[in-house]
């Protein structure tokens, strides 16, 4: 059994009676039924507790959950309240789960993204069952005056079997709140978990099947406004002047603003403020390089060769080895800018009044979002409220709050509640992308095929450091060089699922098939060796853990007989990323002249699964989006302009293109690292590979569907 | 503006709007049915897929005054108690990652088993290519198809 000392004041769990009664650890919570949209802000102001925690009991048995991290399709509105449910041995079925408004005061990092919440907040979730279970076993031995030590817990009743006496928690929750909360609490052993480790159908599913308003665009409210907003059509270019005469006349249109670079059209229903945004005059003047992607090519190979780099690893002394190497290895990679693309688009409602500001939408930084809105509107953090709704999608797109400050921007400016939609060309061409990248990758063989040399430069464009210089398979190399060149351009870029690995893992891992194969070595026994060394003989320091790569690589190697399948092509990769490791086998096989992946087998160590269909559905659902990507996604620029306005222009990937996916877990019984991205990032690696052993041409730019490999085949 | 009688879930609604906006928001933003989704905008997506006369139809690009007298169906009307044999095996698989499009891709599974109730796997993958899933959640919509023909007689 663990134990786990309460540490700072934010963790420490008190307990106070509500005056409806029950068991309150943390706010109360009264209309956990109402829709739309969640949560009523109010509610938590007027709940009677203020302290960090998760969970209320009614005496009617029901037991609620709050779930703070926002929603967006990770799963971590089932996962986080079975993990509560757990510790405090509650029946699932009796489990009722609502999702958190942003309480800073009561939950600590209350965002979506680096696949850290679960890893975060393991610990302090088993803590809120476990103290209230301690707190109800406490209240039924005091009733029954028996020791607490001869009552057990189980499907929401305290037990005590020598008497054949039971109550459930909803009867001993009154008398329980009304005891200590411990100071100290044992958690559950992870070999007894009964509900960690089963499948748990998301919470929502009965919600989204019957077409309930759950997400942010849903979010309707008496007397809102609707508005669309005219950003700069290219990235460089400022607002000169507007002329809205035209697009005041037309129906249903309630005025036009302009902040910033910006023009808001806001009027009674979307459509109507749609058709009147094309009506606007608007002039632009440039205020930078309006860049296209050709001169983003000649900015790669001029910086390539010639930039000033940022040194990110160095160990040894690479010259010499490249200078006494019996083999040179050398490819370039190149990855495009990505749009996000949930298909849920950026929108937010604000209602900026005089003494507060009620913000309702889709963020993964809720945080984040009021800080903004705080700084914009001169008013405290405090009187500013955050609902979080369920999101479709996010993929990093909604860590920005460019599109929440625009809505409290309007509606200060129209006085009104106000809700910003985009379009999906405004979404697709309204910035923050992947950041385009292109690698130069050198590894230097001596005699006996060994990697003696390494080197690595990555040029990005506002891409920061596209490297990632610890990982694998830096320590495994004794001389090795990883250094970095930034352009900036006023493309704006940010974080993408898995950022930065989600196109370095696939141009690591493709650069290091070719190396195995120049070294004349089986892919799967190289990274194996070179892992070994990285263990017996590191070259500086190891910032991963080197057994559990190997691990999922042997996982992986084994689950997919590898080498071993007749007219299968298998590819291999294997990544490091967000605390988790991933394995894939990529297998392709030709079908009348045509290169199909057909298999994707992947193995996974992110510790202890909490939710299996969870799980199984985050990996398959990241080789399928790692893999669209690399074979489909493309975005382009002119003079600025994105290309690619829709889906008819970005190719999104559809059910007709998508292999198989066998997923593997590890069960090492390690406290969960984290399952949002990490499966993602290995896929273009296995994909790439498996197709040059079919077709024997290298995949080394992204989309993969313009390469060579695949002219004449759609 | 003119005044547009529908039929929407067996109910007749007036929606005052003009003529050419898209069926998709005079009912989310007119009739408060807000199941159907925007994703696109330009009939690529499929998030906005109800049915026009138990055919499937992409509503955003659908405008008000094509629907005439036809019976339109939204993911709300599908059933009455969310139990129609697709919804139900939605919920079976564990099929939503986000949910957004899901909608859409239950209005598109039920009008193809309402026309073939027993779809090839090669029927399914054809249809169901038609909307997209940002999640790809793919392998599960396909099994929950399977799963309702299976269980519709």
């Amino acid at each position: 059994m663990k134990t786990l000392d309460q540490t700072s004041r934010r963790d420490f769990m008190k307990v106070a009676a509500a005056a409806g009664g029950g068991l309150f650890l943390g706010f109360s919570w009264s209309n956990s039924n109402a829709l739309p949209v969640v949560v009523d802000a109010k509610s938590i102001a007027a709940g009677t507790i203020n302290f960090n925690a998760y969970l209320s009991i009614g005496t009617d048995d029901i037991i609620t959950i709050v779930s703070p991290n926002p929603e967006i399709g990770q799963g971590i509105k089932t996962a986080f309240p079975m993990v509560v449910a757990e510790e405090l041995d509650a029946d699932w079925k009796q489990v009722k789960t609502v999702q958190g408004n942003l309480d800073t005061n009561i939950f600590e990092r209350q965002l979506t993204g680096g696949s850290g919440a679960v890893p975060h907040s393991w610990d302090r979730l088993r803590k809120a069952g476990a103290t209230a279970r301690y707190m109800l076993v406490e209240a039924a031995a005091s009733t029954w005056k028996v020791p607490a030590a001869e009552c057990t817990t189980e499907n929401g009743k305290v037990l005590h079997k020598a008497s054949g006496k039971s109550l459930t928690y909803g009867q001993l929750a009154e008398a329980a709140s009304k005891l200590e909360a411990p100071k100290e609490v044992q958690l559950k052993d992870e070999k007894n978990f009964k509900l960690i480790g089963q499948s748990v159908r998301n919470v929502d599913n009965n919600n989204i099947a019957t077409g309930k308003p759950l997400f942010g665009l849903d979010f309707y409210r008496e007397g809102m406004l609707f508005a669309l907003v005219q950003r700069p059509k290219a990235f460089g270019l400022k607002l000169k002047s507007v002329n809205a005469d035209a697009a005041k006349k037309m129906p249903g249109i309630v005025d036009v603003v302009t902040f910033e670079n910006s023009v808001a059209v806001v009027g009674k229903s979307t459509w109507q403020v749609k058709k009147a945004r094309e009506a606007l005059k608007i002039e632009y003047e440039k205020a930078a390089d309006l860049e296209s992607s050709a001169d983003h090519n000649r900015i790669f190979s001029q910086l390539m060769d010639n930039g000033e780099a940022t040194v990110r690893r160095k160990n040894g002394d690479v010259e010499a080895a490249f200078k006494g190497a019996a083999k040179v290895i050398k490819a370039e990679y190149q990855c495009p800018f990505l749009p996000h693309s949930p298909l849920e688009p950026m929108n937010f409602f604000a209602h900026v009044r005089e003494d507060g500001v009620e913000l309702v939408g889709p963020t993964q930084t809720p945080d984040r979002a009021r800080a903004e809105v705080a700084k914009l509107t001169g008013i405290a953090p405090e009187k500013i409220s955050v609902e979080i709704t369920r999101q479709g999608g996010g993929f990093g797109r909604r860590l920005a709050a460019d599109y929440v400050i625009e809505a409290a921007h309007v509606s200060k400016l129209v006085k009104a509640p106000v809700k910003v939609i985009w379009t999906r060309e405004d979404d697709m061409t309204g910035g923050i992308y992947r950041p385009a990248v292109r690698y130069r990758f050198e590894a230097a063989l001596d005699k006996n095929g060994e990697m003696i040399g390494y080197k690595l430069r990555g040029v990005g464009i506002n891409s920061g450091n596209p490297t990632r210089e610890d990982n694998f398979p830096s320590g495994s190399v004794d001389n090795l060089l990883i250094d970095s060149v930034e352009h900036k351009s006023p493309i704006t870029t940010g974080p993408w699922r898995a950022p930065i690995t989600n196109f370095l893992a696939y141009a690591e891992q493709s650069f290091i098939d070719e190396v195995a194969e120049a070294a004349g070595k089986d892919p799967v026994a190289f990274r194996l060796a070179l892992l070994e060394k990285a263990k017996k003989s590191p070259a500086g320091e190891v910032k991963y853990d080197v057994d559990r790569m190997i691990g999922v690589i042997k996982l992986a190697a084994e689950k997919s007989n590898w080498g071993k399948k007749n007219g299968v092509h298998q590819g291999f990769s294997v990544y490091f990323s967000h605390r988790s490791y991933v394995a894939q086998v990529g297998e392709v096989v030709v079908e009348k002249g045509k290169p199909v992946l057909k298999n994707v087998i992947a193995a996974v160590d992110c510790g202890i699964v909490i939710n299996k269909s969870g799980s199984l559905q985050q990996v398959r659902g990241g080789v399928v989006d790692g893999l669209g990507h690399a074979m489909y996604g493309n975005m382009t620029f002119k003079d600025g302009t994105p290309d690619q306005s829709n889906f008819n222009g970005f190719r999104l990937i559809r059910m007709n293109e998508i292999p198989e996916v066998e997923v593997h877990f590890v069960e090492n019984g390690i406290s969960p690292t984290g399952l949002g991205e990490p499966a993602l990032p290995p896929t273009g690696g296995a994909a790439a590979n498996a197709f040059y052993k079919a077709t024997k041409q290298r995949l080394r730019n992204q989309p993969f569907i313009n390469e060579e490999a695949f002219k004449g085949i759609s | 503006m003119a005044l547009f009688k529908l039929s929407i879930n067996n109910r007749t609604v007036e929606a005052d709007v003009e003529q050419d906006t898209p069926l998709l928001w005079v009912l989310r933003d007119n009739l408060g049915l807000v199941g159907t989704k925007y994703g696109c905008g330009i009939a690529q997506c499929g998030a906005c897929t109800v049915h026009l006369d138990g055919k499937a139809v992409r509503s955003c690009v659908l405008p008000v005054s094509a629907v005439g007298k036809s019976k339109v169906t939204t993911i709300e009307g599908l059933s009455e108690k969310g139990d129609h044999p697709v919804q139900k095996a939605w919920d079976e698989v564990d099929v939503a990652q986000c949910g957004y499009c899901q909608a859409g891709q239950i209005m598109t599974a039920a009008a193809l088993l309402k026309a073939k109730p027993k779809p090839t796997d090669e029927e399914i993958v054809a249809t169901m290519s038609g909307n997209l899933c940002r999640c790809g959640t793919y392998h599960r919509i396909k099994e929950a198809v399977k799963v309702a023909a299976s269980k519709s007689n």
